[in-house]
Formats: C-alpha cells, structure tokens, sequence
C-alpha cells in the first residue's frame, strides 16, 4: 500500500535543514511519496524509522528474478487489479513441464522443441521462457542427472520439482548460479529448506494446500531473511485459480498484506488433461495474475496463441501499439502491384495487411510513423500530411520499386488527396475505401496498374 | 498480520435479460460478481454461448472451420439443427449475411422468411444480426422482428443511427436488442440513455465491438472490462447491461486462425475465454469445439 506524503512527513526530523536538496521536509516527504527522492538522501533519519519506512513503502508485490542473464525472467512489483487502470509490468513465464522420467536424448530433443518456440511479433520477440524438470522418477540420482543435463543445454531459467527435500537441493547444487526456482517449499519441509535456500541463494517456490498455509512458509521464509519467493496456492483448476490468485493480488494490493506480496505460480498441466483446455486455462491464469505459468505444451498451434495472447494482455494501454516505419511486401508483390499507405498503429496495419492478404492481391503498403495515432489524428498533427507522405516515398525510394505512379490512401483522408495532388505531381492519388473491410472489394474491382 | 479474505461485495447487479421463450429460454445476466467469482457473489446465469449460423454458404473460410457445417452450410435450418443436436447450443445466432447491399442485397421479406423458418426448426433463444449496414439493416430487422413478433429475439446490432426505428420495432413485437458503440465505454453509455427514453433496460445488451487475438484484443477486453466495473463498482445503472462479444467472426478472417485446425479453434478459444473474463456474458463463436473448450473450463 503506497504511503502518502502526509504519513512520511510525521516521521521526518521536521528541521527543515534543507540537505536533502527540498527547501522543507514536508517538500522531501511529497517527493518521497511519488518516487521522487529516496531515503538515503536525509542525513539524519533515525535509523528504526527508516526501516520503518523502508518496507512501509516497498512496492506491495516483491519483484523476483528467476535465472541469470539475458534469459532470466523478472516477474512481480504489479500495481493494479486492471490492466486499464495503468498497466501490467511483467509479462508471466510461460514453462514447460518436463519429467525426469524422460531419458537424456528425449530432455534434449524437448530442449531443443521449446527453443523453437520463438516468434517474431511487430518487433517482439514471443518465447518459452522456462524449463520445468520434475522428479516423476522419485529418483535422486536420476534426477540430480536430467537437471545437470538440462542447464547444460539451455540458457532458459529452470524450475526444480521433487517432492524430496534432499533431492532438490542436491539438483539444485549443480545449478545454483542459475538461480532455479525450486519447488515445492512447503510447511512440512521450510525448516529444513531455510539453510539450504540460504546456502545457495536460490528462489523459492512456495506451495500451500491454502492460502493460510501459503502464508504461514512465506512468513517463515522471511523471518530467516528470505523474500525471493513465488506462491504456489495449489488450486486444483482454472475457477479455484481466479479465486485464490484474485484474493492473493487483492490482498496485498489493496491491504497491503506483506505474507502474500509475491509474484504467483500455476500449474495449468496437472488441471486439464486435455491439451487444448489447459492451453486455454493457461491464457485464463495469465490474464488473472499469475507470475509463472506451467504447461506441458510444445506444440507450435497451441503454444503460439498463448504467446500473442500474453503479448496483447501485458501490451501498455497507456501507449498506441506501434510497429516499425517501412514499406511491408504483401504477397511477393511486382512492379505493377498495388501501393497503399496508413499509418504505423498497430491496429491499423494488422487491420489493413490483413484485408490486403484476403484479397489475395500482393501489394506494397507503405507504413509512416505517425507516433502510433491514426489516420485523422495523424494528419491533423502534421504527422501524415502531403508533405510527410512524399517525404516517406521518398526516403523509402518507393518510385524505384513500382512501374505505375499510383498511390491508394486511407479513404477517411479526404483532404490529404488535394494536399498530395500538389505535393507529388507524378503520382495519381486514389481515395481508397474508409473502412478496412472493404479493401479486398475495392482492390479486386478497382485496382489496375 | 492476521489474513482476512479480502472479498468485494457489490450492492447492485447487472440486469437480467431474458432470451427466447418456452422450455429453452435462457437468461444472462442477473450477477453481483466479476466474472467467474463464485467465490464472493451471485452468478445465477452462466455465459450464453451461441453458435453462429448463416444464412447463405460461406465463402472462403479455412477447411477446419467449415468442416463441421460442411453438410449443412447451404440450408441454414438444417445448420441450425446441427449446432442444437449435435453440438449442445443453448442459443444460436443467425447472421442475416445475404442482406448485404455490397454483396447478395437480399430484401428484408426475404430474410425475414429465413429467420422464420429456423425459428420453426430449432427451440432454443435466437440472436439475430444484420450485417452492420445501418439503412439496410434497419429495413430487415424490422421485418424480422414483424414476422417473427413475440419470439423474444435478440436483434442486432442496433446503432447510434438508427437505434429509434429498430427499438421502436422490437419494443412493439417484444424483442430484446444488442446496442452497439464501438470501442469507447461512454459511447455505449449515451446509447443506452438514448435507448432507454422509450426502451426497457433489461431488454438491452450491449456490444462495444470486438477485436480478435492479436488484432486488438486487449482493448475489447479492457473496454468490456471497465464497463462491467462502471456498473458493479461504480453502481453506474447505464452499465449495467449485459455484455455481447461477436468473437467468431473476428478470429476466423485473422490469417493465424487460417493457418491450422489446432491453431484456429484456441485462437477463437482464446478470444472468447478473455472476453468472458472481463465480463461478457454472451459469446458468439463458430467452431464447436471452442464452445466445448470454454464450458468445460469456466462451468463449476
């Protein structure tokens, strides 16, 4: 829960001394508040205060990091139940589950599907970002074996599941400087796991059979010291997984509640036996707060809708979805094929290449940066004018690319037409159809170079 | 730190709206709770999920979305039947395609005689669509909901531009009426107080326009979303309408939904599983098995 300015400022020295770089306390408090200042910056805070204060304002759900490097995945801080309400920060991990039942050649070849798993989305990289190796076998050496196989051959966070104590952290040993997550740290075995987690500085995976068991381990964990948890609430399918993951944000969201202030996990591979509920499961969990989803899908058809899904769901509603200023082949296109221009919102290019690619016509379709605002929007604020438009084509050397001089524009851009008529004398300047949808109609019937 | 439940409680609840009539009429509606919260609210209806039909045989869709209709997909009776018989559909919902003017431009009388003769064949709630075009579908709605007074159909989609005519049909043969604005809560917000003037809300649903996967998605949903919280949070009574998704339609002309069976069935799965979760309550799909999907996984 954020504290606000007024809250801080009963606990400052109230001297005004001005070293902070504010002119009063009360001025260092607001900016305390917002983010503006830190702590460090007041010389004379007593220090029980400032610990105090310290964890009164830490973001209400702890950020966690689960493997090293640029793979590594950072899941938590969250500020909102809404995605409208601000944003969602970090995307969840997607996991995949694989046993230790499995022998070597098949945890490489499953390896080796997952790093497949990688999709290019208007500048965005999708992915698989975790391994999941679980000790089905029950045994130890088996286990200690597929785990040191595996970090071998991936960078990919992993996630260590034994039930076993001993076996865990003897897996977890060999791969410590990965930083794994390793599951389940239960009330049964916390005492135990405390100085082993400690030991190899390792997050844990909290898992309870409710969320008061849930917290009880994480208050444990923390009393020794430990905050780099993710909760397990060990729901049982997609219903009990909004419940218990809606009531975990809300708790330490809007109560502030410290013991369930931790990025959360799912295990939408126990739930469904079916792989295209689980797959849809999974995407119900990701929009509902969960930190790490595992599954046990790697198959490209369902791993890729769950992908753009995630993508959509964690895209900033504060800021227009753009994509990259160029001018996009549609369908091989040739020297007599159609060019049409629009703006570079997201929305607007997948709407417009998406008609263009069911008239089956190939084409060119000039995308302009227009800051990621629309047609009017965008022509209003000089960013698709005549002006900028011929500019485009020329930069983009789009005469060198067509034999015909003709241009289709967005059919709401009515005056752009006149304005383009004088800045490209060469050109035809065609008012294609306003609504995207009928693009393929206006194409099939009225294009010829 | 003791834990108490953090549950919310909401004084107020989306209306009730009543589908169809007889035995196999449906309700929507009527929850006090965000979707899914068993947990903490009332949720007495759960999502409709109706399956499309069209009135002429689709051109160019992908062979796996076709496949399940391919025997029925010239007679919209016997498609309808299908969907009811063979694949579970509690309500259905006929897209009058054919009244087109860029396309067929079949006339209102015969549309109208179509939409009869389905309401002979199946029992179950019918959702009926024009094709958006406001003049046109203003002509045809009226005659459907003429010919086929006292059905308690859902008719649609009803738009800023002629919302009084279709209304004033619908009040007249008793039908219930989707008003649609599209991706903008405050839009859906004059509508409704427009529609309300003359028309019973709790025969409204309201459709912010949808958006496919990856094509937009995530606005729907978070239109949808603050919709359903303008009215259960806010207490905002203009906002509390059910909530329609037109999710097939969407999905199906994206290209990734082209690409395979498996990939096409979750991309429309997907799309209406996000939807339902910000709180539509009812969804029309195409493929029976992304009906299947999202029942099984959101049914207690």
């Amino acid at each position: 829960m954020a504290l606000k300015g007024a809250d801080i400022m009963k606990k400052l020295p109230k001297t005004n001394c001005k070293e902070c770089g504010c002119a009063t306390c009360f001025a260092f408090a607001m900016k305390l508040a917002t983010g503006g200042a830190k702590l460090d910056d007041c010389p004379y805070l007593d220090p029980e205060v400032r610990t105090e204060l310290e964890s009164a304002m830490a973001p209400p759900v702890k950020l966690v990091t689960v493997g090293t490097g640029e793979e590594a995945l950072v899941i938590g801080e969250e500020e909102v139940m809404f995605r409208h309400e601000k944003t969602f920060f970090h995307e969840p991990g997607l996991a995949v589950l694989v046993s230790d039942r499995e022998g070597e050649p098949e945890v490489e070849e499953i390896i080796a599907r997952i790093h497949e798993l990688r999709f290019e989305r208007i500048g965005h990289t999708l992915r698989v970002n975790l391994l999941a190796l679980s000790n089905e076998s029950g045994d130890r050496d088996t286990f200690v074996a597929r785990v040191g196989k595996a970090s071998k051959a991936t960078d990919l966070p992993l996630i260590l599941i034994s039930g076993d104590t001993d076996t865990l952290f003897s897996a977890a040993a060999l791969c410590a400087d990965r930083r794994p997550l390793v599951y389940p740290i239960t009330a049964e075995n916390v005492s135990a796991a405390i100085p082993k987690i400690k030991e190899l500085g390792v997050p844990a995976g909290v898992k309870g059979e409710s969320l008061d068991e849930v917290i009880s381990v994480t208050s444990q964990l923390k009393d020794a010291g430990i905050e780099q948890c993710v909760i397990d609430p060990g729901s049982k399918d997609l219903l009990e997984g909004i419940r218990d993951q809606t009531l975990i944000r809300r708790a330490a969201l809007k109560k502030g509640f410290r013991p369930l202030g931790y990025p959360t996990m799912a295990f939408p591979c126990f739930m469904y036996q079916d792989k295209f509920e689980e797959a849809l499961a999974a995407a119900a969990l990701m929009i509902r707060y969960t930190g790490i989803v595992v599954t046990s899908l790697t198959e490209k058809d369902l791993v890729f809708p769950l992908l753009v899904h995630r993508f959509n769901i964690y895209s900033d509603p504060r800021r227009p979805m753009t994509v990259e200023e160029k001018v996009y082949e549609i369908s091989h296109p040739d020297e007599n094929s159609p060019v049409l221009i629009s703006t570079n919102y997201a929305l607007d290019f997948f709407i417009v290449s998406g008609a263009i690619e069911e008239a089956n016509i190939p084409a060119f379709l000039c995308i302009k940066d227009t800051g990621g605002i629309g047609v009017l929007a965008a022509w209003t604020s000089g960013k698709f004018t005549g002006e900028a438009i011929a500019d485009f084509l020329a930069k983009f050397e789009v005469e060198s690319r067509v034999k015909h001089r003709k241009l289709i524009i967005p059919g709401v851009a009515k005056k752009l037409k006149e304005e383009l008529e004088e800045e490209l004398p060469s050109w035809e300047i065609i008012l294609g159809p306003s609504e995207a949808s009928d693009i393929p109609k206006f194409l099939s019937e009225k294009w010829k170079a | 730190m003791a834990y108490e439940a953090p549950l919310e409680k909401y004084p107020v609840k989306i209306r009730e709206v009543i589908l169809g009539g007889g035995e196999k009429a449906r309700k929507i509606g009527g929850e006090n709770a965000l979707p899914l919260h068993f947990f903490e609210g009332s949720l007495p209806n759960p999502p409709g999920l109706a399956l499309e039909v069209l009135d002429t045989r689709p051109e160019n869709w992908a062979p796996w979305i076709l496949e399940p209709f391919e025997d029925v997909a010239s007679d919209p009776m016997s498609w309808a039947k299908k969907c009811v018989e063979e694949f579970g559909a509690e309500i259905l919902c006929l897209r009058l395609l054919s009244t087109d003017p860029a396309g067929k431009d079949a006339s209102p009388g015969e549309a109208a005689k179509t939409v009869e003769q389905v309401v002979k064949a199946v029992d179950v709630p019918l959702v009926v669509l024009g094709t958006g075009d406001e003049e046109k579908d203003s002509q045809v709605l009226i005659e459907v909901a003429r010919v086929c007074s006292g059905k308690n159909f859902l008719l649609g989609p009803v738009l800023k531009g002629n919302y009084q005519e279709i209304a004033q049909a619908a009040l007249e043969h008793g039908h219930c009426i989707v008003a649609q604005a599209s991706m903008d809560a405050n839009l859906t917000k004059e509508l409704n107080i427009a529609l309300c003037k003359f028309f019973p809300p709790e025969r409204i649903v309201v459709d912010p326009t949808s958006s496919a996967l990856g094509y937009g998605m995530e606005y729907t949903f978070s239109i949808i979303e603050s919709i359903k919280l303008f009215g259960l949070a806010d207490r905002d009574n203009m906002m509390q309408m059910p909530v329609f998704a037109d999710v097939g339609i969407e999905c199906w002309r994206t290209k990734e939904a082209k690409e395979s069976r498996d990939q096409g069935v979750l991309w429309e799965a997907t799309t209406g599983i996000t939807f339902l979760l910000a709180g539509a309550n009812l969804l029309v799909l195409r493929h029976p098995e992304a009906l299947r999907l999202i029942k099984k996984i959101t049914t207690p």
